[in-house]
């Protein structure tokens, strides 16, 4: 990197600068580098619920995912780029896909498809529902709807590409000191356990306990 | 606490028909119950299980759910049993106080009934007495607390029934996080102790599976003269062949299935819970999301229900209506599931692009009429949301007459005398007459099994009793017929909607007012419909309140996974995923 960097301040020679294209170095290896995979983004192939079967859809030859590149869905979450969490997160499931996270390679991105993986949508209230899938794993994009069309799904696909375009290859995490950290995988216990909320969960398991020590009404 | 009002009729005054033979040979042991069908004693439970099955003829057990009232303080157990020649059903039950819950299992009777156990047990804490393997089945072990017990609340639980009160309090919006004492959608019992988190759920199912795959020694298929070491290997829940979340946790004995055991739930959206809060017509759209590739037929099927007990007919125009979609959806879900059966041989997505591109026609005309692709949310109770033009029509005429029976052939031309299809299917996932009966699969399992059981025929429901139409049914069951009756379905839902769409009247599509918040009367019902998987459904116990007290779905994917073990037995690896692929499943109704 030291190297580029002082490419990046050297000017521009005078007896070149109609022939060259005046741009920092970074921004150019960015641009080379984004326009390179932007359009090859391979996404897992990994279904939750109903939003799949439009998934499924989208990549069929009506809507053909393929004019984006995106057609290739890979099996092994170690081949893929994208993760399309398309559908109900549920309590039971959430341990997997945090899993599968971990083991996609970086540069990695998360599209939340549908009302349910964004926020819990229509099975928001049950009791084996994860409140979205951005409470474990980061998200890139969401796409709205209960199933999004198609369309809408490959509307998310462009709308990640501008996420990618605007990438520096200096500032991306993945290109930095030292190895990313991987996400606590949830625990199932008497409930769904969120090993970072550990401490979290041990004090108000106290306060509750406290206030049944104070009166006899009991509460869960 | 508030507990929901229970208004209970009295028990019925006379026993008519088998009732009376079974009140005749039991005694005391057999009371009357209300609205429908008896309660039987626990100790003769199994006993008179046998003499309804062998003596009276109900050899096909339907459902299996429980009841909580509350009030009363009891669960109750209601099967329904039918004969295979048709005809309504016997429906029994079993009673057991709360603070027991213990009835006995009739797995001994019915092995059908082992899945539907286990989810009486996970859900409503009841335990079967001499089930094989009482495990929770939807959650994972080590949950806590059985959900569907009227006394059990979620983490985000509001109020007991919608609407709710609370929805707009101040103008503006709550999140349920915001709400709530954990702030999220969890909740953990006071004696808990967080520094022993520990998830110990497949620790256990494994230690099952060890012990079993030693018990079984004696009965492996192949000879062997290498020696080979047992092996557990899991499949899911993320796997590219099972269909959505599913698992499968095989023994192998070298690369020889000596047991499969499905593990479920990845995607248990608490329908029933959510069911029960929720208004009846609330209910519809989440109906949707059941089977979600065929959401017409299962809006029909919980419209059946519910009209069942308000005791109301849709109009001609909007029954022909149903006939049509619901048959419409017959062929979407077979070609998706030939598609995707084929796929799973290794032929990647070339047949269910073919597939597809056929559905996609199909939705495009469920698009026009209800305004959504795949969640249709089209029928309501006493009627269709939205009429037809006479376009639509000539459209759908369009494809029936000359687009889809062009589209069938070509599947079938391709595809049926396929060597290597042949090679695959034929005597793969063989699944006896007998043995489709007793473990309670439906649908295009039980027929290419030979056993000609549609709902359609047996008990007609809307007017399917006016079409000319056959029954496919095809005798090896193995993965080939089951391959091949759906071939043959969509022929018969071609002429079943050939001459609704010839005949169909003009008129109202809606009996009386649409209403948003009907009143039930008070009473139980079970409506099922011959849905594309196999026979769904609703089971629903009213207590004259805007909600339904109970709200249970008898889904066929799950039922008929119940047999999975028996059909993969013996063979390899690969062929678990093919068999599988020829029960079509879809999870969202596997796990509800
Ligand atoms: S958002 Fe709607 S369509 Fe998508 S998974 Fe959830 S319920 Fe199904």
């Amino acid at each position: 990197m030291d190297e580029l960097r002082d490419l990046n301040t050297m000017p521009v020679p005078s007896e070149l600068s109609n022939n060259v294209f005046v741009t920092t170095i970074d921004r150019f290896v960015s641009y080379i580098y984004n326009w390179g995979r932007k359009r090859s983004v391979w996404p897992m192939m990994f279904g939750l619920a109903c939003c799949a079967i439009e998934m499924i859809c989208a990549a069929a030859s009506r809507f053909d995912i393929a004019r984006f590149g995106s057609e290739l869905m890979r099996p092994s979450p170690r081949q893929a780029d994208l993760m399309i969490v398309s559908g109900t997160v549920t309590k039971k499931m959430v341990p997997q896909i945090v899993r599968l996270y971990n083991q996609m390679p970086e540069p990695k991105y998360v599209i939340s498809m549908g009302a349910c993986a964004t926020g819990g949508g229509p099975f928001k209230e049950g009791y084996n529902v994860v409140s979205g899938i951005d409470k474990f794993i980061p998200v890139d994009v969401y796409v709205p709807g209960c199933p999004p069309r198609p369309e809408a799904l490959l509307q998310g696909l462009l709308k990640l590409y501008e996420k990618i375009e605007r990438q520096s290859v200096r500032a991306v995490p993945w290109y930095q000191r030292g190895e990313s950290e991987a996400i606590p995988v949830p625990i199932l216990g008497p409930d769904l356990i969120d090993p970072r909320r550990l401490p979290e969960i041990r004090a108000r398991l106290a306060e509750l306990r406290a206030r049944q020590g104070a009166s006899t009404e009991t509460s869960s | 606490m508030t507990t929901p009002t229970k208004t209970k009729a009295a028990p019925l005054a006379e026993l008519k028909g088998d009732l009376a033979v079974l009140k005749e040979k039991f005694g005391d042991a057999v009371q009357p119950a209300e609205y429908e069908g008896v309660v039987i004693a626990n100790d003769v439970l199994v006993e008179a299980a046998r003499f309804i099955r062998d003596e009276l003829g109900y050899r096909y057990l339907s459902s299996v759910t429980a009841v909580d009232y509350i009030q009363e303080g009891y669960f109750e157990v209601v099967y329904h049993a039918y004969r295979l020649e048709g005809g309504g059903p016997l429906v029994f039950k079993a009673r057991t106080p709360r603070d027991v819950a213990t009835v006995p299992s009739l797995v001994s009777v019915w092995p059908g009934a082992d899945f539907q156990e286990r989810e009486a047990w996970d859900l409503m804490g009841i335990r079967f007495a001499g089930h094989p393997n009482l495990k929770r089945i939807l959650l994972w072990e080590g949950f806590h607390g059985h959900p569907l017990r009227k006394d059990w609340k979620e983490p985000y639980y509001e109020e007991e029934h919608k609407p709710f009160s609370s929805r707009w309090p101040s103008g503006h919006h709550v999140r349920a996080e915001d709400r709530v004492f954990w702030h999220d959608n969890v909740q953990y019992p006071l004696d808990w102790d967080p520094d022993q988190v520990e998830d110990t759920s497949d620790e256990l199912l494994y230690i099952g599976m060890g012990q079993f795959a030693r018990a079984e020694t004696g009965e492996l298929v192949e000879p062997k003269s290498l020696r080979t070491e047992r092996l557990v290997v899991n499949m899911g829940p993320q796997h590219p062949s099972t269909h959505g979340v599913f698992r499968m946790v095989v023994t192998l004995d070298g690369e020889t299935i000596v047991r499969l055991e499905p593990v479920m739930g990845y995607l248990h959206r608490n329908h029933e819970k959510i069911g029960e809060r929720n208004m009846y017509l609330q209910n519809m759209p989440y109906t949707d999301r059941l089977d979600y590739i065929c959401s017409m037929s299962n809006n029909l099927g919980y419209a059946i229900a519910v009209e069942k007990l308000l005791g109301i007919k849709p109009p001609e125009r909007a029954e022909y209506l149903r006939v049509i979609m619901a048959e419409f959806t017959r062929i979407v879900n077979h070609l998706w599931a030939i598609g995707f059966l084929l796929n799973d041989l290794g032929a990647f997505f070339t047949p269910a692009l073919y597939a597809i591109e056929e559905r996609e026609l199909i939705l495009d005309l469920f698009e026009e009429a209800s305004g959504s692709r795949m969640m249709c949310n089209y029928m309501r109770f006493g009627g269709v949301a939205h009429d037809v033009s006479d376009d639509w029509i000539a459209r759908a005429k369009e494809l029936v007459y000359n687009r889809l029976p062009r589209a069938i052939e070509e599947l079938d031309r391709y595809l049926t005398h396929n060597e290597l299809i042949k090679a695959r299917c034929q005597g793969v996932g063989v699944l006896p007459p007998d043995l489709a009966v007793a473990y309670s699969t439906a649908g295009p399992v039980l027929r290419a099994s030979g056993v000609p059981y549609d709902v359609r025929r047996a008990e007609p429901y809307s007017i399917y009793d006016r079409f000319d139409f056959d029954v496919a049914v095809r005798y090896n069951g193995d993965v080939y017929d089951r391959y091949l009756i759906r071939i043959d379905e969509m022929w018969q839902s071609l002429r079943i909607l050939r001459q609704a769409l010839d005949q169909i009247p003009k008129g109202e599509i809606q009996a009386g007012k649409k209403q948003y918040m009907i009143r039930v009367p008070a009473g139980q019902a079970y409506g099922r419909v011959e849905n594309p998987k196999g026979e769904l459904g609703f089971y629903i116990v009213s207590d004259g309140s805007p909600n339904p007290y109970r709200y249970h779905i008898r889904a066929p994917s799950f039922i008929n996974l119940t047999a999975l073990n028996e059909m993969c037995k013996g063979h390899k690896v690969a062929d678990v995923v093919v068999i599988l692929g020829s029960i079509d499943i879809v999870l969202g109704e596997v796990d509800r």
